[in-house]
């Protein structure tokens, strides 16, 4: 076991490498000059050369990415260009409402999808499971803001039940952290809720197939017993699988949500940044995103290990 | 292509079910409802905007006026007619989506028969593509745009990039299943050069689970461009996309919601089409994969 979760640990380190190096590449290979790029069309040749200075991209790339690695290792994502705020100390500031935006999304997601799904697949061909695969396949087609606009326009501004936008800290209140989280957390959910409905479907109805079922059918044990001991139980594997493949889906819907419902996450804060050109906080944030979803993955890499007692290594 | 199709008349080559494939994949429901929508849509992107006028055209007296018998989709905040925009952004949408399907495919295509086939590569390709599949798509076609100017290129190609290691292993998969089959061997073992081997044996089998991911790409790919210019980071603002319309409705959402909710049915009509689409094609030209989802 411990050697197993060794080898998952280290199997991340390439993976975690290739990200870095994308993102170091990114900003130098781009075409034209990195600097006046990022200072934009009204800056001087002073403005030019302090960004240059400042990223140092006067020296040679090996050793920019050597000088690069090593602050990165030590945890320094960079500093912002504007604010002069190191990146990590602004994404402190950020990340409370992406987390909670997050969290509140892959549980209400979870506990909606699964059940759907184990019912769809446990009434395959019924009408519930062609309403439920028509949900999944539209699911994937509404883009996520055009729902969040949709959302606004029946809940908050016809019938006046919720907040129109913003955010509300839980630390000051779980009732007003709720009626702002709501409506976000439903137009992130969809898209998520597809993914994982599918998926449950697809492999309960695999399940439902062994001769272990067909056994526990045969005794008498009831429905709700033999759907979630056995057929839940044992398609657990693919299911939360596809929930960490649908983080990366969901860091981008959280991206778009964050702007629709003007929150004041790390969503918004790239998009910032990226209207400000400033590009260390794009940097930083795109590597600390995707580092976040890889480390994400190992652990339910090695959750598979106490899911399924069958899984040796 | 010509070499893919010469395979029909290979003895060993495992593809005469071709033929009947396609009056197979038009009698699935999915795809003919998906393909008639997606028909349409196209004849109104290519024929639309000769009708609708002037998509661009200014009109102060009437900006933000509710949709009507003049204004099907009502007007935004300059007075443009927001009907003769959905039907111009129509054919932003498609042009991005299928470009993005052909290019993705194309590279994902070849870098997946190199990792696939030839073994000292699979390792090295493949850590890249884990890589690239790490960083949330919407986050580095952003990036991508904002450091490379916004053009129409330029986004086709942030939005290329992130789609292509689904293909790679897409294709690597295929071509690792492909490559122990007997005839594979048999045709090795006749002395067949391996560029043959590839174009004759491999190949073709990669064709039909790739006619579905490009469908799949193609309506991921819409979304992900309305996304970009919905945000404010996609194709430049005056080119009328339905992402860039919805962008421009965004500050006018409470007193004129239509500037947003017209072209977002036309967007979330079309990627329907798409997705029905595929799944009616993975049904029936896949049927291995369609057990599994």
């Amino acid at each position: 076991m411990l050697r197993y979760i060794l080898m998952r640990v280290v199997a991340t380190v390439p993976v975690m490498a290739v990200v870095a190096l994308f993102v170091f590449l990114l900003l130098r290979l781009s075409p034209g000059d990195p600097a006046a790029v990022i200072a934009g069309d009204y800056a001087t040749a002073e403005d030019i050369v302090r960004i240059r200075e400042q990223l140092g991209l006067n020296e040679p790339l090996p050793i920019q990415f050597v000088t690069w690695i090593g602050l990165l290792l030590q945890g320094d994502l960079g500093t912002s260009i504007f604010t002069n705020l190191p990146v990590t100390t602004l994404i402190g500031q950020r990340i409370e409402p992406t987390v909670m935006l997050t969290l509140t999304t892959i549980l209400f997601s979870v506990a909606v999808a699964v059940p759907l799904g184990a019912i769809a697949a446990w009434k395959a061909g019924s009408l519930i499971d062609r309403f439920v695969m028509l949900f999944s396949v539209a699911g994937f087609s509404v883009p996520v803001f055009v729902l969040g606009y949709v959302l606004i326009y029946i809940v908050s501004m016809k019938l006046q039940l919720l907040p129109v936008q913003g955010y509300r800290s839980p630390w000051d209140g779980l009732g007003p952290f709720l009626a702002h989280i709501a409506l976000p957390t439903l137009t992130l959910s969809v898209i998520f809720i597809a993914l994982i409905a599918r998926m449950t479907r697809a492999s309960a109805i695999e399940v439902l197939q062994e001769d272990y079922v067909r056994t526990a059918h045969a005794k008498g044990q009831n429905e709700l017993t033999i759907l979630t001991r056995h057929v839940l139980a044992n398609a657990a594997v693919p299911i939360v699988t596809v929930i960490g493949i649908g983080i990366a889906l969901l860091i981008g819907g959280v991206v778009v949500t964050e702007s629709v419902y003007n929150i004041p996450g790390l969503g918004r804060l790239v998009l910032d940044a990226v209207l400000a050109r400033d590009y260390p906080i794009i940097q930083g944030l795109i590597l600390f995103l995707s580092f976040s979803y890889i480390i994400i993955n190992l652990l339910i890499d090695i959750s598979y290990a106490f899911l399924d007692p069958r899984i040796r290594y | 292509m010509a070499l893919a199709k010469s395979s029909g008349e290979d003895a060993v080559a495992p593809a005469p079910r071709q033929a009947s494939v396609f009056g197979l994949a038009v009698a699935n429901r999915g795809v003919l409802w998906g393909g008639a929508l997606l028909a349409a849509m196209a004849l109104i992107a290519a024929v639309g905007p000769f009708f609708t006028g002037d998509a661009t055209a200014l009109n102060p007296i009437q900006r933000l006026k509710p949709p009507s018998a003049e204004l099907w989709f009502g007007s935004d905040f300059l007075g443009r007619d927001i009907f003769a925009r959905v039907v111009a952004g129509a054919r932003i949408s498609l042009a991005v989506g299928v470009a993005v399907a052909v290019v993705s495919i194309a590279i994902g295509l070849l870098l997946g028969l190199v990792a696939g086939y030839i073994r000292a590569l699979d390792a090295p390709v493949m850590r890249v593509m884990d890589g690239l599949m790490s960083i949330p798509g919407i986050l580095l076609a952003i990036a991508l745009v904002s450091l490379s100017g916004a053009t129409l290129m330029t986004v086709i190609v942030a939005i290329t990039v992130p789609e292509i290691p689904r293909v790679v292993r897409l294709v690597r998969a295929v071509v690792l299943t492909v490559r122990e089959e007997p005839y594979v061997e048999a045709a090795i073992a006749a002395g067949t050069r391996t560029p043959l081997v590839m174009s004759r044996h491999i190949l073709p089998n990669t064709i039909a689970p790739l006619i579905v991911q490009a469908t799949y790409i193609c309506g991921s790919a819409m979304l992900l461009e309305a996304i970009l210019g919905f945000l404010g980071a996609g194709i430049p603002p005056e080119i009328p996309s339905w992402g860039n319309i919805m962008s421009e409705g965004r500050t006018y959402f409470q007193i004129s919601p239509w500037i947003i909710f017209y072209p977002g049915i036309a967007l979330a009509a079309t990627v329907l089409a798409v997705n029905v689409m595929g799944d009616g094609l993975r049904d029936t030209l896949d049927p291995r994969i369609a057990r599994k989802m």
